[in-house]
């Protein structure tokens, strides 16, 4: 870069925090985003718990312990499509032209947006977690792990904001955006999320039980329902936790950089 | 001195199409410069080039000597720019909205506070600075975004058509606004496809059309130089528009302009009043009634009218 450009300039850090509290402050002052987005995963949880779960065998591991890690999870995709239509509204309103002619590093824009989506789907979360303790959810692992699993399900929320960032930048517009997120759909379904991927037909069983959305699944699961969930899923927890890590660096590294290098594009 | 601007042999196409053609514009500091043109001339392309947001195919483009493409931060670090939309948040307060910039333009959080109070002062919005622009009129829009636009000090402040889509009593607000900061010492560029606005605004104009600066200079040369003046014919019967246009256009300069709502014909020609006989005369002897007629100075936008289409055709297409 020329000496020339040494005259003020933000930072990284400074520049995503701003960035990241402008879209913190659009999603706390929009109730309709607010109530929605916690509003959703509940009704998630309660249906599963209470429609679907007398019906569904899950071994030793009642169907509750079973099923929460796995709505948890899915929910990061279903409320992570908003980060896509954010993305494209943003760039529709003209705040792209503007951030975009401004002098700070051409990451701070949506290293700021993932960062104020990861905190509002955190939000969520935690929402959702007191009520799953409401609805019978217990820890079988202890409070450590159960807290472990929390901070890997807020780490698999960040990997997912930059799926839908991208998204939404490769999207003409918001319809289309959505129309795009929804193609993620399909992972969570053919998943263990909802039922065992055991009980999956066999051509399907492989599938979902290899795609990564499994192994973030899993990874919470076994950290939350201990023993129970290893005789369950035939793996310790250590084995599935590494292997999301795996997969979150994986479509992090191919994800983040796609977006970056759309939005330099313009 | 670098020149605020200068754009030499400009080349952006998307696709099939040619936004700008080998645009060449050059301007000092210390001017307002209008980039006045129709709709798809390539203005906003040229304020997304200087602004950085899209590179050149060909050519070289500099802000103050920075060129856009090998020196993006130094330019970026003295323009401010204004799009077409307003860029402002809606669920933020307009001093929200200011303080923002002015931190993403590196200021700390005392400085950002005291540039956005001021600013927010010098465009009238103190009264309605805490509320959320949620409830701003879209005058107010345009104006709060005009300070997002000065409020990290810029040296080169870049307007595209800053008022489009505002009511008249807005636009003159928003133009006194502008005026204003301007006297402040601060350059500016602006696009406009209204007249009254290059000619209310810039000190200096260049008018782009089809990706191609096709004249350049102060609103006054330009009006002269579309001819030095207009016959304006009021017929009293709509039927006979054709038939003055007609006999109009084999003494004018240029093409003539019909006006069939207010039965109005208009022409540009070289001379002076000798004119106006040579106008009158195969009207009269065609026998044509006429409310009436009058010889004067060309407006801007007729002189926009007659310079624009100086421009061969084939250009269109590339």
């Amino acid at each position: 870069m020329a000496s020339a450009a040494a005259a003020a300039r933000a930072s990284l850090a400074s520049s995503t925090e701003v960035i990241a509290k402008r879209s913190l402050l659009k999603f706390l002052r929009t109730p309709q985003l607010l109530w929605t987005s916690t509003i959703q995963g509940v009704m998630f949880l309660v249906i599963f718990r209470f429609i679907f779960g007398g019906a569904i065998g899950t071994g030793g591991l009642g169907y509750v312990d079973f099923v929460v890690p796995g709505i948890v999870t899915t929910m990061l995709i279903w409320q992570g499509m908003s980060a896509a239509i954010s993305v494209t509204e943003d760039r529709a309103q003209g705040l792209f032209d503007r951030l975009r002619s401004l002098p700070i590093p051409r990451g701070a824009v949506l290293a700021g947006r993932a960062v104020a989506n990861t905190a509002m789907q955190a939000w969520g979360l935690l929402v959702m977690t007191i009520v799953s303790f409401l609805v019978g959810f217990r820890l079988h692992n202890g409070i450590a792990n159960g807290v472990l699993a929390f901070a890997l399900v807020v780490v698999f929320s960040f990997v997912f904001v930059w799926v839908f960032i991208a998204t939404g930048l490769y999207a003409e517009n918001a319809q289309a955006a959505q129309g795009l997120a929804l193609l993620l759909v399909p992972f969570t379904f053919v998943s263990s999320a909802y039922v065992p991927a055991a009980s999956m037909p066999s051509w399907l069983h492989p599938v979902a039980a290899n795609q990564p959305v499994t192994y973030m699944i899993e990874a919470v699961r076994s950290l939350t329902g201990g023993a129970r969930a290893e005789v369950l899923l035939g793996h310790p927890a250590s084995y599935f936790v590494v292997r999301a890590l795996l997969w979150s660096a994986v479509i992090l590294l191919v994800f983040g950089p796609m977006a970056v290098a759309r939005y330099r594009r313009g | 001195m670098a020149r605020m601007i200068e754009a030499t042999g400009v080349v952006k196409r998307f696709g099939e199409t040619i936004a700008l053609d080998g645009l060449e514009v050059s301007a000092e500091e210390g001017v307002i410069l209008a980039v006045l043109g129709p709709n798809g001339a390539g203005k906003t392309t040229f304020v997304r080039c200087i602004s950085t947001l899209l590179e050149p195919d060909a050519g070289t483009l500099r802000v103050f000597g920075h060129d856009v493409v090998r020196e993006p931060q130094a330019v970026r670090s003295s323009i401010g720019l204004a799009g077409q939309f307003a860029a402002v948040e809606a669920a933020m307060t307009g001093r929200e909205n200011l303080e923002m910039v002015a931190r993403l333009f590196g200021q700390d959080r005392a400085s950002a506070r005291a540039n956005s109070t001021r600013l927010l002062g010098q465009l009238g919005l103190t009264k309605d600075a805490d509320r959320l622009v949620r409830t701003y009129s879209g005058g107010m829009r345009r104006k709060l975004d005009l300070g997002a636009s000065l409020v990290g000090a810029p040296r080169l402040l870049l307007l595209d058509e800053p008022t489009t889509g505002l009511d008249p009593g807005s636009r003159i607000d928003l133009w006194e606004a502008i005026r204003q900061l301007v006297d402040q010492g601060t350059n500016v560029l602006l696009t406009t496809q209204y007249l009254d606005e290059a000619d209310r605004l810039a000190d200096e104009i260049v008018i782009i059309n089809h990706g191609r600066a096709v004249e350049y200079g102060t609103p006054a040369e330009l009006k002269q130089r579309a001819g030095s003046n207009v016959i304006e014919v009021h017929v009293r019967d709509r039927g006979d528009l054709a038939e003055v246009a007609q006999a109009l256009t084999m003494i004018g300069n240029g093409e003539v302009q019909v006006d069939a709502s207010t039965h109005r014909v208009t022409v540009a020609v070289e001379g002076g009043t000798e004119w106006l006989n040579r106008a009158l005369l195969p009207l009269e002897q065609r026998a044509i009634a006429l409310d009436e007629v009058a010889l004067r100075p060309p407006k801007l936008d007729e002189a926009f009218l007659v310079l624009t289409r100086r421009v061969p055709e084939e250009v269109r297409h590339g």
